[in-house]
């Protein structure tokens, strides 16, 4: 049975134009919708999957700015029992580290933590690094880039995919997994889920609830500086070739003189 | 652009955000594809009903959403724009059952309803034949009732999920009709598994061409008599009382279906350059857009108020009327003008308005045409 805790975070929506702040060059989060992170969904579907299989219990944690509520509501209605929300303007442009140090505060909350499980990397900022930290900090295994999880007992077997290949890991528990897209297809939430997620708890705290020193957080203690930004450049129309019966040979061609073949 | 809604809780904004999720995802990318084939998508009520949204605006305790008609006609438009076989198909489901929802006794209740509003069951709705259209009262297919059942002779026409549906809400006559037109009506809910029912060969359409629309043959099928909705000879009362409702979900498809061409429209019209600029800029291609948002925005409003209408209890069919004349209309002249908007590009298949503007076009004809319409709007101003 289970303890799992699940890290979620809000993202700006992909489908919609997403933009750094001019100032600070932090995220622009009022520019575009936000979402829960697809990465994040797998999350949470993996582990509903593990307490559906065992029972256990689901917890989501996020950290994020009030308006982070949707997404931990989405986590719930998708089934997940219960929330942490650690919101606290001082948290503003926190880097991985401090990121991770509050998010290790607030699994201390939870009594016999299990399993946590995060998305490998969150769509907006990309870093891909809190779940090692995480794991750190909590002095657990880290079984990141899971293609595959397999909770047997008080181990956890994960197929870990990543560029250089395939590895299988295996640790005892309570530990940290990060999944990849690979790991499943998220549910859709139902009607009764969104319903019953209005009646769930979400327990909200300050990064001084957590005790963690507000002197760790934010952009102004952050280890790494953003210097400059500058926007995608907008996509050029391409290249087009006839095919007459050369097709095959055209493409081919372009590759070679692309260097990509 | 998605439509900017102003909804009453936050299940709402759940529920409308879940309905553009799935919609976006699961349905507007296979919409062309299936139309152009046309293939009905049963696998997507199947997933419309594992989310729940098969019986949203009935009553908890028989397994519906119990959400009101404000918020699931809105979750309506929101299917139907990325895909209007999928939202005219929720809405006749619903309207399929209106019947036993509001008419059955307790006992059909339970034993029915919750796999029709909970489960992935589809439903239809056959009132039409082919000699009674506008004038449904006219129609002929005869129950004749034979000890524990009717026994059904007949053809229904134009029906909506004809041969795909689990269950068919039927009109059929148990005696002859009358001088004042409305009583021998009865209403059956026929299993779509009974002896003696089949489906003709599909309808050939101008567009919803993914929709099945087929007559239904009824040779001496048996219908156990315990699946009559409401007394025999209340038939008619229960159609029309079903349509009202039904013709709002219409017009919150029209909406949608609308609001998707002014989208294709729009984004054609900054990217597409002529005379060394985007079209956008020319004033005869934004006053045509403003109109179509116009048009569109007041259409929403009408089957807003409505449907608040209804909410409260207080009397809507002059409303809903009038909901579904202008929002069918304002979703004809919109496409028509979104396929303008894109110029020779709008007329080929590549594009998806003409596909839009064929759509539209059975609105004006469908639940009540928007003559009936008219006439049922005139006869409420004369009695008021
Ligand atoms: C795609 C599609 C799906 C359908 N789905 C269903 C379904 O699921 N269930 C169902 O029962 N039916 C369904 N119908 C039938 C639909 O409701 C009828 O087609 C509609 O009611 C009109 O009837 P009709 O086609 O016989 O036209 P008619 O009644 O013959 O009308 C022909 C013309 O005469 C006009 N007219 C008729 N009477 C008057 C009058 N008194 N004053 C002024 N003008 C008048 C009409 O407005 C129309 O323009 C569907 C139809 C279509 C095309």
């Amino acid at each position: 049975m289970p303890n799992i805790v699940v890290l979620v975070k809000q993202v700006p929506d992909t489908y919609s134009e997403r933009k750094l702040n001019e100032s600070d060059h932090t995220l622009d989060r009022e520019s575009a919708d936000a979402v829960l992170d697809e990465i994040n969904e797998r999350a949470v579907e993996e582990a509903l999957k593990i307490k559906e299989a065992s029972e256990g219990e689901v917890t989501v944690l996020c950290v994020g700015p009030d308006r982070a509520t949707d997404a931990i509501r989405k986590a719930l209605s998708m089934g997940a029992d219960k929330a942490i929300h650690v919101s606290d303007e001082s948290l503003h442009g926190s880097d991985m580290v401090a990121t991770a140090k509050v998010i290790a505060a607030a699994i201390g909350r939870v009594e016999g933590v299990d399993l946590v499980i995060a998305g490998n990397e969150a769509s907006d900022g990309r870093g891909g690094a809190v779940p090692a930290m995480l794991a750190e900090l909590l002095g657990m295994p880290q079984l990141t880039h899971a293609r595959q999880v397999t909770v047997d007992g008080s181990t956890v077997q994960v197929d870990r995919e990543t560029e250089e290949g395939l590895t299988h890991l295996e640790a005892g528990l309570p530990a940290v997994i990060s999944v990849t897209e690979k790991i499943n297809e998220p549910r859709y939430p139902s009607f009764k889920g969104i319903m019953a997620a209005k009646k769930k708890p979400v327990e909200t705290l300050t990064v001084a609830d957590l005790g963690v020193d507000a002197g760790e957080v934010g952009l102004a203690n952050a280890w790494s500086t953003v210097l400059e930004a500058a926007p995608k450049p907008p996509r050029t129309a391409g290249q087009r070739v006839d095919d007459e019966g050369d097709g095959g040979t055209k493409i081919a061609e372009y590759l070679v003189g692309q260097k990509l073949i | 652009m998605p439509a900017e809604r102003l909804l009453p809780t936050t299940e709402a904004e759940d529920l409308i955000a879940l309905a553009r999720e799935i919609a976006r995802e699961e349905l507007a990318p296979h919409a062309a594809e299936y139309e152009e084939a046309g293939r009905f998508p049963r696998e997507k009520f199947r997933l419309l009903g594992k989310s729940g949204l098969l019986g949203l605006p009935y009553s908890e305790r028989w397994g519906g959403g119990e959400v009101p008609y404000e918020v699931y006609l809105q979750v309506l438009e929101e299917i139907a724009s990325a895909w209007m076989t999928v939202g005219v198909g929720l809405s006749v489901h619903t309207m399929s059952c209106f019947a036993l929802a509001h008419h059955g006794t307790d006992e059909q209740r339970e034993r029915w309803l919750p796999a029709m509003l909970e489960g992935d069951l589809l439903g239809a709705y056959a009132l039409s034949e082919t000699h009674a259209g506008s004038d449904a009262a006219a129609l002929s297919t005869r129950a004749r009732r034979d000890g524990d059942s009717y026994v059904v002779t007949g053809t229904k026409a134009w029906t909506t999920h004809g041969g795909e549906a689990d269950f068919y809400t039927t009109m059929v006559r148990t005696s002859d009709r009358t001088t004042d037109d409305t009583g021998g009506i009865s209403c059956l809910l026929v299993d779509a598994d009974t002896p003696g029912l089949s489906a003709a060969a599909p309808e050939r359409k101008m567009g919803l061409t993914g929709s099945t629309t087929a007559q239904m043959i009824f040779e001496d099928a048996r219908v156990a008599a315990d699946r009559l909705i409401g007394a025999e000879g209340d038939g008619l009362r229960i159609a029309l009382a079903s349509l009202s409702s039904g013709r709002l979900g219409i017009a919150a498809c029209s909406v949608g279906l609308a609001q998707a061409a002014l989208d294709e429209a729009l984004a054609y019209a900054r990217e597409r350059r002529q005379f060394g600029q985007p079209i956008i800029q020319f004033q005869g291609i934004e006053f045509l857009l403003a109109d179509m948002a116009a048009a569109i925005e007041s259409a929403r409003a009408m089957y807003l108020d409505a449907a608040r209408r209804r909410d409260r209890g207080l009397p809507f069919h002059r409303q809903a009327s009038i909901a579904k004349l202008v929002a069918t209309d304002a979703a004809m002249k919109v496409t028509t003008d979104a396929v303008q908007v894109l110029g020779g590009a709008g007329y080929t298949r590549d594009f998806p308005v003409e596909r839009y503007m064929r759509e539209a076009k059975v609105p004006q004809i469908f639940e009540g045409t928007n003559q009936i319409q008219r006439i049922v709007i005139a006869r409420e101003l004369r009695k008021a």
